[in-house]
């Protein structure tokens, strides 16, 4: 927030402190090797070894060189670890033994016995040779022997306790190395100190944690002792440990303060339990707080003083551990946990103040986060912050309203006292935020100052709250900020502002089916709604309100009286319809017709009764209940006709209506259900099963973007729908719950009538129910009698005789005897009659009205077949035929049109080739009969004797027997089995009568029927079947079209698979004789039933008893007659169509003789 | 859907507000479920842990593996429930809306009316009260 003002990077506040190393001896050697020094050592990392099975750590070293002094060693019980000398080193460069032991020894003896006397064990000495130095001395030694000497008087076995340093100033590689061993002993020996006076720091600092269960212990005194371990790790870089140490503080207070509160308290706590005299909030912009640090040392820290504090340093260390967004979420942790301990620890806080701290602490929490990340973090990890925006929104709210910033008028004086006192608990402005514009103490200063700058402030942090909540997809949490925004402007007699609020929400709960939040947010949109004037809504709302059984029955007679008093007052100028949806007010039950079939007929009384079930809390005096009836006249005059209505018409007379959306419309109820249909995709060629499914037909219904279907609060556009047709009832009072209504009408026009809508009118409000579901219907039909001419088929043809059906609906009129139906017809249609032709009366007995029907009409009709569609496509062209008729019960006459369809198309070309002329004629039949086009010539009309018509219409082969084969499996099972009996069905079908190729010896006639004598035989060249019994026979034909002739036989598979039927053979039958031609017919083996098949199959339905009775007949047969040898005729190619011929039957291996060939290698 | 299949408040008084508390943790719940969406199905934890703390309750979630959800609300000062206590406590309502699932004549997303669910959620209750 203080963006603007500091455009500084971060600032991370880093402890001066760094570990402290004396150095004794020459402090002139000393500061020339310093620089170096310093720089050098912090160069490399160290592996850092710790105790308790901590990891390992790489650190980075460094020191602060003091010269040493005796009052810098601790005295015996201070634990002070900061001020800790942690390495003492002595430098010399002494090169000359009698120097040495002249000053250096005695020097040397009098540090190692200060240390020895402080206990002090982490020491080194460094002696620094110079060679330039040595030059200039006359007794020199070799180097050694003063090291050596003082290895030997000083370091008792710990020879590594004095290092050398050759040439610390020159660059040489000696110099290097030497540098490099003297660093890694510097360093080694640093570490090494580290872990045993932190080691020993530790163990102390556990024994007392210890003895917390004694009487005198306190936590404060605790709290420095762990506090300086963490400062150390701090001073070390080691973050990570110095929070751990911040957070076993914290949770050991949090510990304490729980067990208080179940009655084990410890006497140090009580005096946390201080009244809360000052409520500054977190303080976040230094590393340590030295104010507060110094209240808990003395012991003086009130609970949120030493929360603040310990908060503030676990925010420094996770800042420096880049984690801010834990800062975050430990913080409204923390807020909360404050809140919680202070009402645990029952301290008394005066009211107001803790929401000050708390939203003091959000926003510095915020400020501080917002100085150390940039706008895209920010921006990216709102989810983390968001809470603390709307805590401190929140919390901005409860000072508003408890100081009177929210009410109409303002403050009073009682409110301004409170927020003096407030005020005064915030002190003065901290110094690190003096100069800081938008500081957190600022604004609250400023947002209590006056309702304006509160409204302001308020807005502002709502508004941010809820763009936050929106940005990351949290709409409910949005929503729920915006009902407090709209609370607050309900207050400030904003409600016009408020409004859009509580309808989002609202829409939110009722999407959602949340029906307290539904019933509370409806309760404030009704008054917002009420205090903008909008009539209509504010009624909807109210009869909402008033039906909703989660309000008390005193609120819901409220909101009735409301709607009622509205009704009341309008009464008197009749203006403007208030037209609001039933579902509310009244539930519709169900409906009963009487009569119950709903069918009446003119003249006939009809009563509707219907259940209304009122949803009002008290009765409801409604002036008129209606319901609107939309008429309409079948075109189809049968369907109305009372017969057709008694048949079709359930006459239970009730319908029941789907109890309406409940008081909570819950999604599912209006998500339509799934239609899930099986779905099977067979392969073309095959029809074998390719892929199997479930598909759901009403996908589109079902994922639909459910945001904008669902209005339900704003004013529903209810149509009121002014009809001709209304049933009406006045002056019902509408009881709680159900109600009977009942509606008389008399029945006027025939024709349909539907029920559209139902609408209860008080005053000028009108409750609708714009549609009935499922739809409610009654018919009134006419009693006159009707007649109707229709055709058997679907349309009637020009051209050929057909029928034409007569249906006289007589209604109120009987037929007597010799009533007569007079027809008088245009020429072009031919009425054929038989002689012997009377209406057949057919009287139906169900009907209360007797309907006759006759065929009048016709001749045979023509054999109908399906055909191409593309041909049924073509249109034909049709003429109308009018009818005349005259009816016994009318002196009117009734004229029928009938409609006929031009059958055929005919065009002709005339074609040129040479000096010849050819002309074609094509006709071609549109109908779906099938004609047959014979003796087809022209004729010249003039009878011209130069124009000689020559016919070039081939005689095509005519085809006279269609042969089909098929052969069934055995009854019972599905497929044929090799070696098991199978039935050969031949049926031998003469295609066409008499003609000129049929004269021949074969032929016979009696009685003007002829019959030719045919012989059949079945042969199997493939060997896949052997025929079992009769192969053979001799049949007489009669020459006949569609005669047919079926023949039975018993075959016998002989191997598995797809195999091809065997062959049918037809031969013309020559008799050697014509003599023996009748004998031959008697014969009994010779199968001559002819057309009567069926009666042959049922004589012998048992396949293997005519199998045998025919081979012995043909055996005895061949004997019998000897002599005469009949001949056989090939019939000419043409003739025979085979039917069957290329089909397949599928054999499967019986089961139990298979043999199975493994071969296995 | 996030609409409720069965909601209690003991004691009822203060039942809006927790009607509202627990509406509003659907937000989190949401964010969590589609934070968790990349996990496979077999490793997912279906305690979501805290919701949101507020400054007088703790808000805690659960999500089955259907994206049945549920939600408890108890309050901050009951230091006694752990995060095991009210993980436990998710078990058996989750336990119990499964026997709930198993009745043939429960219409799957109808409001849950069922005496043995409701017996649990109050022995729960009282024993946490």
């Amino acid at each position: 927030m203080d963006a603007p003002e500091a455009p500084l990077p971060p600032v991370i506040y880093t402890m001066e402190n760094k570990p402290i190393v004396t150095c004794a001896g020459d402090q002139n050697l000393f500061t020339s090797i310093y620089p170096t020094l310093s720089q050098q050592l912090p160069r490399e990392p160290m592996e850092w070894r710790r105790s308790y099975g901590r990891a390992p750590k790489m650190i980075h070293l460094e020191s602060n060189f003091v010269q040493f002094k005796e009052e810098l060693l601790p005295k015996d019980g201070n634990k002070a670890l900061l001020t800790f000398p942690f390495l003492h080193i002595y430098w010399t460069e002494c090169c000359d033994t009698e120097v040495y032991k002249a000053t250096v020894k005695d020097d040397l003896t009098k540090w190692q016995n200060v240390l020895k006397a402080h206990s002090s064990v982490d020491w080194l000495i460094v002696v620094v040779e110079n060679d330039a130095k040595k030059k200039n001395k006359t007794n020199i030694l070799p180097r050694t022997s003063i090291v050596d000497k003082i290895r030997n008087d000083f370091c008792n076995k710990q020879s590594d306790r004095c290092v050398v340093l050759s040439d610390p100033l020159k660059d040489s590689s000696r110099t290097q190395e030497s540098w490099n061993a003297f660093l890694t002993k510097l360093r080694t020996s640093l570490l090494m100190s580290f872990t045993k006076n932190l080691g020993k720091f530790e163990d102390d600092m556990r024994t007392l944690r210890e003895k917390r269960t004694e009487p005198g212990w306190s936590f404060c005194d605790y709290f420095m002792v762990q506090e300086e371990l963490a400062f150390v790790f701090e001073m070390l870089q080691q973050f990570e440990d110095a929070l751990v140490q911040y957070d076993e503080l914290d949770a050991l207070f949090s510990q304490y303060v729980v067990n208080f509160g179940a009655g084990d308290g410890a006497n140090w706590l009580t005096f946390f339990c201080q009244p809360v005299k000052s409520w500054n909030g977190l303080i976040l912009r230094k590393p340590i707080d030295m104010e507060k640090r110094e209240l808990i040392q003395r012991q003086e820290a009130t609970l949120l003083d030493l929360r603040s504090y310990l908060f503030s340093r676990q925010c420094t260390l996770l800042l420096f551990l880049q984690r801010p967004w834990e800062v975050a979420q430990r913080a409204l942790e923390l807020l909360h946990g404050c809140v919680q301990e202070l009402k645990l620890l029952e301290v008394s806080v005066p009211p107001g103040a803790l929401d000050c701290w708390v939203f003091l602490s959000c926003l510095e929490v915020l400020q501080r986060i917002e100085g150390c990340c940039d706008r895209a973090q920010i921006d990216s990890n709102i989810a983390h912050t968001v809470g603390l925006w709307s805590y401190a929104t929140e919390k901005l709210k409860s000072l508003g309203y408890l100081c009177g910033l929210v009410s109409e008028k303002g403050p009073d004086s009682e409110d301004l006292n409170r927020t003096v006192d407030l005020l005064a608990g915030l002190g003065a402005e901290r110094p690190e935020t003096a100069n800081t514009a938008q500081s957190p103490y600022k604004k609250l200063k400023e947002a209590l100052s006056s309702v304006e700058a509160f409204e302001k402030h308020y807005l502002d942090l709502s508004h941010a709250a809820i763009e936050m909540h929106t940005s990351i997809g949290r709409l409910r949490s949005a929503k729920f900020v915006g009902k407090d925004l709209a609370e607050f402007y309900m207050r400030k007699k904003s409600p016009q502002k408020a409004e859009v609020y509580l309808q989002g929400a609202l829409k939110n709960y009722l999407a959602e089916g949340w029906a307290l939040p539904i019933t509370h947010t409806r309760k404030q949109l009704a008054e917002c709604q009420k205090h903008l004037g909008q009539t209509e809504n504010y009624l909807q709302t109210s009869s909402l309100l008033a039906s909703d059984h989660h309000l008390t029955e005193d609120e819901r007679k409220h909101f009735c009286r409301e709607i009622l008093s509205f009704a009341s007052r309008q009464t008197d100028s009749p203006g403007q319809k208030i037209v609001l949806p039933l579902h509310c007010f009244a539930q519709l039950r169900d409906l009963h017709f009487t009569p119950s079939n709903a069918v009446v007929h003119v003249g006939g009384v009809l009563s509707v009764e219907i259940t209304l079930c009122s949803q009002m809390p008290m009765p409801v005096q409604v002036e008129q209940v209606t319901i609107n009836v939309h008429f309409s006249i079948d075109k189809n005059n049968y369907r109305k006709t009372a017969e057709w209505l008694t048949k079709h018409k359930t006459s239970n007379g009730t319908i029941n209506f789907p109890t309406e959306t409940s008081p909570l419309p819950a999604p599912q109820n209006n998500l339509p259900a799934l239609e899930l249909y099986e779905m099977f995709e067979r392969s073309p060629s095959d029809n074998s099963l390719n892929t199997t499914g479930i598909i759901c037909k009403n996908v589109h219904m079902l994922l639909r973007r459910q945001e904008s279907s669902t209005s339900l609060e704003t004013s529903s556009g209810v149509a009121l729908e002014d009809g001709a047709h209304v049933l009406k009832c006045s002056g019902v009072t509408l009881e709680p719950g159900a109600n009977r209504i009942t509606f008389r009408t008399q029945a006027r026009e025939p024709g349909t009538y539907t029920l559209r809508q139902l609408c209860a009118s008080v005053g000028p409000v009108r409750f609708v129910l714009p549609h009935l579901y499922p739809p409610v219907q009654y018919d009134v039909y006419s009693q006159e009698p009707q007649l109707r001419v229709e055709p058997l088929a679907d349309s009637l043809l020009a051209g050929i005789p057909q029928k034409v059906k007569f249906t006289v609906t007589t209604g109120h009129y009987t037929v007597k005897n010799g009533d007569s139906l007079q027809l008088s017809n245009a020429e072009a249609m031919l009425i054929l009659c038989h002689a012997e032709n009377r209406a057949v009366i057919y009287s139906n007995t169900r009907a209360p009205v007797t309907g006759g029907e006759s065929s009048v009409l016709g001749m045979t009709e023509s054999h109908r077949k399906h055909k191409d569609t593309q041909k049924a496509g073509q249109c034909m062209a049709t003429t109308d035929h009018k009818v005349s008729i005259d009816c016994p019960w009318s002196i009117y006459s009734t004229v029928i049109a009938l409609t006929f369809s031009v059958p055929f198309r005919t065009t002709h070309s005339l074609l040129s080739a040479g000096t010849r002329k050819y002309i074609q004629v094509c006709v071609q039949n549109l109908s779906e009969l099938d004609f047959e086009l014979s003796d087809g010539h022209l004729v010249d009309p003039d009878s011209n004797a130069d124009l000689r018509l020559v016919p070039l219409n081939a005689k095509s082969p005519q085809t006279l027997y269609n042969v089909r084969a098929e052969i069934l499996p055995p009854s019972g099972t599905e497929h044929c089995r090799t070696g098991s009996l199978c039935s050969l069905e031949v049926s031998i079908t003469r295609l066409s009568d008499l003609l000129e190729v049929d004269k021949d010896e074969a032929l016979t006639e009696s009685d003007e029927y002829f019959s030719t004598k045919l012989m059949y035989e079945v042969v199997d060249n493939s060997s896949n079947w052997a025929v079992c019994g009769k192969s053979s026979g001799v049949i007489s034909m009669p020459v006949a079209a569609r005669a047919t002739h079926r023949v039975h036989m018993e075959v016998m598979p002989l191997f598995a698979g797809y195999l091809p039927l065997p062959d049918v053979r037809l031969f013309k039958y020559l008799p050697h004789h014509s003599a023996h031609s009748s004998q031959l017919d008697a014969d009994s083996w010779i199968e001559s039933d002819g057309l009567s098949v069926d009666k042959h199959v049922d004589e012998q339905p048992d396949g293997g008893g005519g199998r045998c009775r025919g081979s012995a007949h043909l055996a005895s047969g061949g004997e019998h007659r000897g002599l005469p040898m009949p001949r056989l005729q090939a019939l000419p190619p043409g003739q025979v169509f085979n039917a069957s011929v290329g089909t397949q039957v599928l054999v499967i291996p019986s089961k139990d003789d298979h043999v199975l060939e493994v071969s296995v290698t | 859907m996030n609409y409720p299949l069965y909601i209690r408040s003991a004691p009822t008084e203060n039942e809006l507000k927790f009607h509202y508390m627990v509406h509003t943790s659907l937000d989190v719940v949401d964010e969590k479920i589609s934070a968790m969406g990349k996990a496979l199905v077999d490793q997912r934890e279906l305690y979501l842990g805290l919701l949101y703390p507020t400054e007088d309750y703790k808000v805690y979630g659960y999500v089955t593996n259907s994206k049945v959800k549920f939600v408890m609300v108890v309050d901050s000062s009951n230091t006694a429930l752990r995060d095991n206590e009210i993980r436990s406590m998710f078990r058996k309502l989750h336990n119990s809306y499964t026997d709930v699932m198993c009745n043939p004549f429960y219409n799957p997303g109808d409001r849950i009316q069922s005496r043995a669910f409701d017996s649990m959620v109050t022995s729960m209750m009282i024993q946490v009260c």
